[in-house]
């Protein structure tokens, strides 16, 4: 595994995406510093676009880069590597490229700005963990589904609706089933509706760091109310610990049968 | 050395092998796996190396069976149809990759030589062009000298001079006392090179035996022209499945 792992990485921190991808957090991260007042307020807009972007990137990625690592594969798979070895070994190459190039894009204006303070330092820490681990459990829920697709357009197709309904329809169908039962008790219910999507853990794993009970929502309010910041962020580490477990075992179930 | 016994694989609806026996040992001989379109034999060297599961039937290579096993592939050199190497990484890094997985050789330098690649070594194998990637690809399968050797469609991409290199390196291994396995669309290839004829159709297997034998059997004077007149003989039968695919009459091993 290790060995694909840093060939996959080496050839993937020489592509033109990974310094795109880097660049642009770069690029956005000064400008808000340029813009922005308080460090706060940098590190909740890249919050809400960390949100959006890593996930979204690291689904493309993923299928994209396994769809053109497709014939590499087939010659990895007559040599004498374990299967799951080799898919471990690219799914972390992918998955730690795409990481540093948000870690490093994001850390590089926030040292020259001196943005790194005692009193912000863990909350900037948490924020770049949240887009590792988002990128992490998008980056192998894409391979999952490239590997049970081998029709590109389908593979890519259905990698963009999974971001969107974690991004955008999940809230909205959340939101309509809050509106719709508001006569019974929903804190349990909403909790456990948060926990099944990891977008929502990490932005509330974020905002109960951050304090801000604004943007907090219903299920962030919820969260805090009941299990306090400590505890409430312990519980969606671990959920989000499961969240990248499971597509990982997901992707090796499906190396056992498949033909290639 | 390798044993196939019914082997069976579907792909859904479509069966592309259907109980297949065979059996290679080494003696220093070629064998030319042929058979049209679709007759299953990609999937049936997919199925030696272990990259298609067969639904039945088993594997054995060296008197173990191979399902799920991984190290006996260690024993096999395997020259794909296709393939296409990470973008961003050098004609070097790309071999020394194949290297760490399989061991170190020397074996690499006479064939760097051999094929000229010793200008592009820093170059980034998305810059080679078909043919030299090609000749990369043959660089990763002969620079070692295990007791198998199994080709895909070796020519595709070659030019002359290459082509020739090829030869050699395969009567080389040949004279070695190794087993080569190769398919070919390239008849005047099977008939220069091999020595055995596996030719399957619909997924079975039609005729097994030395190339003399394949001529003599439907009168021929060319390999070539004994597979197009199974391919009409077949294609005469109005009951086969084969005549209701329409496959046209010329000649399509690939």
């Amino acid at each position: 595994m290790g060995k694909i792992f840093r060939y996959t990485l080496s050839d993937l921190l020489r592509s033109y995406w990974t310094y795109l991808y880097s660049g642009f957090f770069l690029l956005f991260t000064a400008a808000l510093f340029a813009f922005a007042a308080h460090t706060t307020n940098v590190i909740i807009s890249l919050m809400n676009v960390m949100l959006v972007l890593c996930p979204l990137i690291a689904a493309m990625f993923g299928v994209m880069y396994y769809y053109s690592s497709r014939d590499f594969i087939e010659l990895l798979l007559a040599q004498p590597l374990r299967r799951r070895d080799i898919f471990l070994g690219q799914y972390l190459g992918l998955s730690v490229s795409l990481s540093l190039g948000w870690v490093i894009g994001v850390s590089l204006p926030f040292i020259a700005w001196g943005g790194i303070t005692p009193e912000n330092g863990l909350v900037f820490a948490l924020l770049l963990f949240c887009g590792v681990v988002l990128t992490a459990i998008f980056a192998a829920l894409a391979f999952w589904i490239a590997l049970k697709n081998e029709n590109r357009i389908m593979g890519f197709g259905k990698a963009i609706l999974l971001w969107l309904f974690f991004a955008v329809i999940y809230d909205g169908l959340v939101l309509l089933l809050l509106i719709g039962f508001k006569d019974y008790p929903l804190e349990g219910a909403s909790i456990a509706l948060s926990m099944l999507n990891p977008v929502d853990l990490t932005r509330i794993l974020l905002l109960l760091q951050l304090d801000i009970s604004a943007l907090m929502g219903f299920t962030g309010a919820v969260f805090r109310q009941f299990m306090g910041t400590y505890l409430g962020m312990l519980v969606a580490i671990a959920a989000l610990s499961v969240w990248v477990v499971l597509p990982v075992w997901r992707m090796l179930r499906v190396l056992f049968t498949k033909d290639f | 050395m390798i044993q196939i016994n019914q082997l069976y694989k579907s792909f859904g609806k479509l069966e592309v092998l259907k109980g297949i026996d065979l059996e290679f040992s080494g003696s220093g001989r070629i064998t030319a796996i042929l058979g049209p379109n679709g007759s299953g034999k990609t999937t049936l060297i997919k199925c030696l190396l272990g990259m298609v599961i067969p639904q039945d039937g088993t594997i054995l290579f060296d008197g173990k069976e191979v399902s799920h096993e991984w190290g006996y592939r260690n024993a096999i050199d395997y020259l794909p149809q296709i393939t296409r190497f990470p973008d961003n990484l050098t004609v070097r890094e790309v071999i020394d990759l194949i290297q760490q997985i399989r061991g170190n050789t020397t074996g690499d330098r006479t064939l760097i030589q051999q094929f000229g690649l010793e200008k592009y070594l820093d170059d980034k194998v998305r810059n080679l062009s078909g043919g030299t990637r090609q000749k990369l690809n043959l660089t990763l399968t002969f620079m070692y000298d295990n007791p198998v050797l199994i080709l895909d469609e070796p020519s595709n991409g070659l030019d002359p001079v290459a082509m020739q290199q090829l030869r050699k390196l395969v009567a080389a291994r040949k004279a070695a006392g190794k087993i080569v396995l190769m398919t070919t669309h390239i008849m005047s290839l099977v008939e220069e090179m091999a020595d055995e004829v596996v030719f399957l159709l619909e997924g079975k297997i039609y005729f097994k035996g030395s190339v003399e034998m394949l001529k003599a059997r439907y009168g021929e004077t060319s390999v070539e022209a004994a597979i197009a007149a199974i391919l009409q003989q077949e294609q005469d039968k109005p009951s086969t499945q084969f005549a209701h695919q329409g496959i046209p009459s010329t000649l399509q091993i690939a």
